[in-house]
């Protein structure tokens, strides 16, 4: 099982290269995430590359420990906000006088608005990518018998 | 190339290889899409594909074995049909517009309005991202949508015992009570 100490993951090489490459592999998810606009990348891309990183930690130091420090009831809680962070954007939008889910009217500047809206729905998809993933692996993971 | 990792993807019966094997069969394609110029789909196809889905799958493996149980039947008219259906699409790619046609209709619908129309519309540089995220905001929500389904689809199928099992592992459980698993 993935949290025994078996030799892969007690070997210090590979626990020496996750730590190392974790924050990369974190910084990296946000950078697409923000830098979405300008190049390839976006929230899925994001989320799913947030959510490598913390997999990683899980498989080399065992799922308890990354359950202690991104609790499963967080991913749960954070997989609904993702989702609800892109409807509120559209509602809000409608709210303020036009179509759903057109950002145009969220400021008073359209292509300020068509930002923003942009930003704030992809940190809503890279939310919920994320939170899916991280749930799916704890599933999966955490849901042997002999845990 | 893809073709050879796809028959061995098909042939070997160690899941731990097969697991691999779809691993560069996404990078594969990724690079493929790479030399088409779409870019976003590559780099979705390799975060997705070559990164996740492997680590997802050796998880799973982690559950459930790590050999494939040989199967008992030849699924003869299985393997007919589908090279049937494999050769209609093949002849129907013959009808297909040639590579990069600036005539074909794909290039002749929305996507001239969308490249005239989008910096001064929407505004984000990387085209893609304003269509994805700004025309084509419905589909995206749907999209984002299915994921949040397929999570609490995984959740209801394996997740009852998910809580449980953190609370009863943690340091100091507060109700005190043991669970049997």
């Amino acid at each position: 099982m993935l949290n025994k100490p078996t030799s892969l993951v007690g070997n210090p090489i590979i626990r020496g290269v996750t730590v190392l490459l974790m924050a990369p592999i974190l910084l990296f998810a946000l950078y697409v995430q923000w830098h979405g606009d300008y190049g390839p990348g976006g929230g899925f891309q994001a989320g799913v590359i947030f959510a490598v990183g913390i997999i990683a930690h899980g498989l080399i130091f065992g799922v308890r420990a990354t359950q202690r420090m991104i609790s499963p009831d967080a991913v749960r809680i954070g997989a609904v906000i993702g989702w609800m962070l892109y409807l509120m954007t559209g509602v809000i939008s409608m709210w303020r006088g036009a179509e759903f889910l057109n950002y145009s009217a969220l400021v008073h500047d359209p292509l300020h608005g068509q930002h923003y809206g942009i930003l704030s729905i992809e940190l809503g998809v890279g939310i919920t990518v994320a939170s899916v993933m991280i749930l799916l692996f704890y599933s999966f993971v955490g849901g042997g018998r002999n845990t | 190339m893809l073709l050879v990792v796809g028959f061995a993807l098909v042939l070997i019966r160690d899941l731990f290889a097969v697991a691999m094997l779809t691993g560069i069969y996404s990078l594969l394609s990724a690079c493929f899409f790479m030399l088409q110029d779409a870019v976003d789909v590559a780099f979705t196809e390799a975060a997705v594909g070559a990164g996740i889905t492997t680590i997802l799958f050796l998880a799973t493996m982690s559950q459930v074995g790590r050999t494939e149980r040989k199967p008992k039947n030849k699924p003869w008219f299985a393997i007919g049909l589908c090279s049937l259906v494999a050769a209609l699409l093949v002849y129907a790619s013959f009808d297909m517009p040639d590579y990069g046609d600036p005539l074909a209709p794909v290039h002749q619908h929305v996507a001239p309005r969308y490249t005239e129309t989008s910096p001064n519309e929407v505004g984000p540089p990387n085209m893609v991202t304003s269509v994805l995220a700004s025309y084509r905001g419905y589909d995206t929500l749907g999209e984002t949508g299915v994921v949040f389904t397929a999570g609490v689809g995984v959740l209801l199928l394996l997740g009852p015992g998910l809580r449980r099992r953190y609370r009863r592992d943690l340091p100091a459980p507060k109700d005190g009570k043991k669970h049997a698993e």
